[in-house]
């Protein structure tokens, strides 16, 4: 099981949680299992066989998209981020 | 008994010293103007740097970290000189030279000096603490009064930054916020005050910088950024920009304009205890578009007035973008460009991600697809 980071805009959807658990050896398979884990999750960050334009995913630090996209591999020991962008400076 | 005349005789015996032509000839080297500070305020070499004969020893290591760049050393009549290159080559300095005939022969020559810009006594005293800095020093903080930063937004990362670049001697401030102080930015807002309610930002934020140094300008634009005045503004001149706006479509904008005039953005962004920093400058790095390509959903994007936020948080973020701003302005340290910088106020962690330009970056990428400002205000949450 690989340690997947939620942002603070997508923590609802994990139960308040600032980190879950997935398993997969690549990308593709750990978002798929973080999908049925959590779906309502699962659903803002991936669909339709795609990572969502508006978020980003890093696999220890690396952008996923700059590497092997979904084909990435993952490690057990890795930390997996999900960035969706944030607008707040706050007026 | 030995006088200062054979000592001198005698340490020309145990250096180099060449003449003002074979100095200019070797490659990559280090001038360094060893005289007093009212000597050299009365003209020295390009691209020389002063360090005092009384602390070379102390500095020269800053400044020439490389123990085999030539090194030419040089004073008013290469006499402090030949003494300063003796005691070089004692540090393990293995190519000094002592520039034969000093200053003095340089200027009867008629060969290229320079009448050095200094600091009025004032400026001295007020900007001590950087002036002892050697990669700051006298010549970065007259770069820091030089300097022009736009700040977008005098909210939750516009205030520290104001106060900070305002204390750092940043000569010109620009401010574009058409908001109004009200009680709910008091918790973070830290250069609007009680004494400001009610009144714009741009004017409580510039009473608080004249206030604190009235060597800053400050330039403040009442206006909600938007397509159609961001060019009237950036076109005042700014050497940068910092992004503290509290919404998507000022982000896509303030992007999009910076890589198109060339200019530089520190950005800065905040959510409840979450916040993320990174440089964003053209041609070396990436845009805010190579990271994000287009906003997300509404209702994935919701604003500090939605979410809430911790008040010192955008004090961390906004003096993080601050320390890069001013680096920047120094042209010293390394700045986050190409890394973006998160920060978890809850666990007090740090982390880092790479960030890398997009060749299919439809703004900076090799073939852009757009090329003209979009207003995302119609379908983008605030």
């Amino acid at each position: 099981m690989s340690v997947v980071r939620i942002p603070p805009v997508l923590r609802s959807e994990a139960g308040g949680e600032r980190e879950v658990e997935a398993a997969g050896a690549n990308v593709r398979e750990l978002l798929e299992d973080l999908s049925a884990r959590i779906p309502a999750l699962g659903a803002r960050v991936y669909g339709e066989g795609e990572i969502h334009s508006f978020v980003n995913v890093y696999v220890d630090g690396e952008d996923v998209r700059t590497r092997d996209g979904l084909d990435t591999p993952v490690r057990e020991s890795s930390t997996v981020i999900l960035l969706p962008a944030m607008a707040g400076g706050c007026r | 008994m030995t006088t200062y005349r054979d000592l001198l005789a005698q340490t020309k015996t145990e250096i180099s010293e060449l003449d003002a032509r074979d100095a200019q000839e070797l490659g990559g080297a280090a001038w360094i103007d060893v005289r007093e500070l009212d000597e050299w305020q009365e003209g020295h070499l390009p691209g020389a740097v002063h360090i005092p004969r009384g602390f070379l020893e102390s500095r020269i290591e800053a400044a020439v970290p490389d123990k085999e760049q030539p090194v030419v050393l040089y004073c008013a009549s290469a006499a402090r000189s030949a003494f300063a290159a003796k005691s070089l080559q004692g540090l393990g300095y293995e190519n000094v030279h002592s520039l034969a005939g000093g200053f003095t022969d340089w200027k009867r020559n008629g060969l290229e000096i320079v009448m050095p810009r200094t600091l009025s006594p004032e400026k001295r005293t007020r900007y001590s603490r950087h002036l002892l800095i050697p990669e700051i020093g006298e010549e970065g903080q007259l770069k820091l009064l030089d300097s022009r930063v736009l700040l977008i937004g005098a909210g939750g990362l516009g205030s520290p930054a104001a106060l900070y670049l305002a204390a750092a001697g940043v000569g010109t401030l620009g401010i574009i916020d058409a908001d109004i102080v009200d009680e709910t930015n008091l918790q973070r807002q830290i250069v609007h005050s009680l004494d400001t309610l009610g009144t714009p930002k741009v004017d409580s934020a510039k009473r608080t910088i004249n206030a604190l140094n009235p060597d800053v300008e400050v330039i403040g634009y009442r206006e909600r950024l938007t397509s159609e005045n961001i060019d009237r503004i950036l076109d005042d001149g700014w050497d940068m920009i910092l992004d503290g706006a509290d919404n998507f479509p000022t982000r896509y904008l303030v992007n999009d304009a910076s890589v198109w005039h060339d200019i530089p953005v520190v950005h800065g962004s905040i959510y409840r205890f979450e916040g993320q920093v990174t440089v964003f400058k053209p041609k070396d790095g990436p845009c805010y578009r190579c990271l994000f390509p287009e906003p997300p959903p509404p209702e994935l994007a919701p604003s500090c007035s939605e979410g809430g936020v911790l008040g010192v948080l955008p004090g961390i973020v906004g003096t993080l973008q601050t320390n890069e701003a001013i680096k920047l302005a120094a042209g010293i340290g390394e700045p986050l460009v190409g890394r973006l910088l998160l920060f978890d106020a809850l666990s007090t962690e740090f982390n880092e991600v790479r960030i890398e330009r997009n060749p299919q970056c439809p703004v900076c990428g090799d073939h852009p697809t757009i090329t003209s400002y979009i207003d995302y205000v119609e379908f983008c949450a605030r």
